[in-house]
């Protein structure tokens, strides 16, 4: 992208060459310092949190990460907003998979449809549905209304915007019509042609979204705090109320823990890439 | 987001578009009557879903706001709603929100115009799209309690500049107020907007600029004539999203301030939580209608620009 090419070599001359393109090195001192104007912005508050959660009276140590990590309720909280959600993940993906592969299949004509339904929890804002949802399911069964299942039914509806997305554009990159095709051709049931073969296309794709819901909500706080449940980020909070270091210390961890997680995912993902490229070749 | 690396040229409808066998092979026939009854029925398990779970709680705060507490049809709610102190926190909000989108769209597209830009670009984006992805998703709540360390009155940034003579909370800024919070929700704003410029930023054809430079155009022309109004919509669409995000958000607001500013989506929190008069039960409901309102004026927009952009942008 530095230099033009001139792959094209122009038969006559028209006068009016390509202009070598001027200020390349400007522009890449530019790039860099833009480049680490943001990384220092963004690691700023991760060296900050740290060094906040280390410091003493007189010096540094380890008493709040030490009093984090004997806190119960660390792997109470943490536990139960990752059973909330595989449950998630669970849904989104039994449902919003099929479905997108049905969109694209038999009805292109409602795409737009089915694309404006999903990014409508965008428009209702969490704060705004966990009021509709605490006076609508008043009169439901308390073991869906009463305990955190009700919040997988609707961090379902919150990660859909993204679940979405980012299925219709895996499903939108491969040839979905001549695969599902051909292995209908060769005997295959629709079943089969979902989980042999639209789904291991897909890896990339699933894995990712699955991230982005684990993301979310491993994050939520809106809905699990004013419905009352214990999450991971509720209990932060909770924490912060009374140790401002311990909280920043959790806050850290969850940074480091989503980070790690959205590591293996792409890890998993690029092994997948990897193995086909080379099966193909 | 996620373009698998195996299929660089043949994306999306573009790749379908010259495909329309309507009506030719022995399966042909068959396949068109599934495809009938189907189209409904395949996608009946997410319009149900949908509408139970997302549709029926947003009837029920439509027309409870419009209710009073023993169900009779009243306007006090929504007028409450637009009065006072609580048209007062939808300015405050809007206000907030807007000044976090354009502060956060501008860096993201800088910071996404110099990655697209880059010679090694493979690396450096794979570590931007992935730091971006997990600080557009960090929550709310680690964000506040991590800049509550950094720019809090304890925090190492203040302490740092107070070291250097120069003491912030005494120029007149705080973490806890308005200006506070555009800083913190800026910081999951730029990675968001790169998340959303960068197909737009890809979809820049270097071919393009060639093109462009065949025909004489300096740089500043090219962006003027081409690249800019290519990607003013998708830009624009951006802009509107992150302010539905920050219009929204209510983690980072109240774990900072544990809900003393004035935003609607904290009027609502503590209408919710019992930190008002009983007998405004419904008055929650008709500031939840108000923030649809306000988002869905929003997204309409954003989904005009969408179509705009779509045009070029396949």
């Amino acid at each position: 992208m530095a230099a033009v090419s001139t792959a094209v070599p122009l038969p006559v001359t028209t006068g009016f060459e390509p202009r070598p393109r001027r200020g390349g090195r400007v522009v890449g001192t530019a790039r860099v310092v833009i480049f680490v104007l943001f990384a220092a912005y963004y690691l700023m508050p991760v060296v900050a949190a740290f060094e906040f959660t280390v410091r003493g009276t007189t010096g540094y140590n380890l008493s709040s990460w030490a009093y984090i990590l004997s806190q119960p309720d660390l792997t109470a909280t943490l536990g139960l907003s990752l059973k909330i959600a595989v449950g998630t993940i669970a849904i989104s993906l039994l449902m919003m998979v099929p479905t997108v592969v049905w969109v694209h299949l038999r009805a292109p004509r409602l795409r737009r449809v089915i694309e404006a339904v999903s990014v409508l929890p965008l428009v209702i804002p969490a704060v705004v549905l966990v009021v509709g949802v605490l006076s609508a399911f008043q009169g439901l069964p308390n073991v869906i209304k009463g305990t955190p299942v009700i919040l997988s039914l609707e961090y379902v509806i919150l990660a859909m915007p993204y679940t979405y997305r980012v299925l219709d554009s895996g499903v939108g990159a491969i040839d979905l019509k001549t695969l599902v095709e051909a292995a209908r051709g060769l005997g295959a049931s629709w079943l089969e042609v979902l989980l042999r073969v639209i789904v291991p296309n897909l890896r990339s794709s699933i894995l990712f979204s699955a991230f982005l819901t684990l993301a979310l909500v491993l994050g939520e706080f809106t809905m699990a705090s004013l419905m009352l449940f214990n999450t991971f980020p509720v209990w932060i909070v909770q924490v912060g109320q009374s140790q401002a270091q311990g909280a920043v210390a959790v806050s850290i961890f969850s940074l480091v823990f989503a980070w790690f997680l959205l590591f293996a995912f792409s890890l998993l993902g690029a092994r997948r890439r990897g193995s086909r490229r080379r099966r193909s070749a | 987001m996620v373009a698998p690396a195996g299929t660089p040229a043949v994306r999306g409808r573009a790749a379908r578009r010259p495909a329309p066998d309507r009506g030719t092979g022995p399966r042909s026939r068959g396949l068109s009557r599934t495809r009938f009854l189907g189209r409904w029925a395949g996608l009946a398990p997410f319009a149900l879903y949908a509408a139970l779970f997302l549709g029926v709680p947003t009837v029920s705060v439509v027309i409870g706001s419009f209710q009073d507490n023993s169900g009779h049809p009243t306007l006090s709610n929504v007028s409450a709603a637009a009065h006072g102190i609580y048209l007062r926190a939808f300015l405050e909000s809007i206000r907030l929100s807007a000044a976090a989108a354009v502060i956060g769209a501008v860096l993201g597209l800088v910071l996404a115009l110099a990655m697209a830009s880059s010679p090694r670009g493979r690396l450096l984006r794979h570590v931007v799209t992935s730091a971006s992805g997990v600080f557009a998703n960090v929550g709310g709540v680690p964000l506040a309690f991590m800049f509550i360390a950094t720019l809090g009155n304890l925090g190492m940034v203040t302490r740092a500049l107070a070291a250097m003579g120069l003491d912030i909370y005494n120029a007149g800024f705080s973490l806890f107020s308005f200006t506070g919070l555009v800083v913190v929700y800026v910081y999951f704003e730029i990675p968001l907007m790169v998340l959303m410029i960068l197909p737009a930023v890809d979809g820049l054809k270097i071919q393009w600029g060639e093109a462009a430079a065949n025909l004489g155009a300096s740089r500043w022309r090219y962006w003027r004539h081409v690249g800019g109004p290519l990607l003013l919509p998708a830009f624009l669409g951006a802009l509107l999203l992150l302010f539905t995000n920050a219009f929204a958000a209510y983690a980072t607001a109240y774990a900072l301030t544990t809900g003393t500013i004035p935003i609607v989506p904290i009027q609502i929190g503590s209408l919710l939580s019992g930190n008002v008069l009983v007998d405004q039960q419904n008055l929650g409901k008709a500031l939840g209608l108000g923030m649809i309102l306000v988002v869905a004026v929003v997204m309409a927009l954003y989904a005009w620009l969408q179509r705009r952009t779509s045009r070029w942008l396949r």
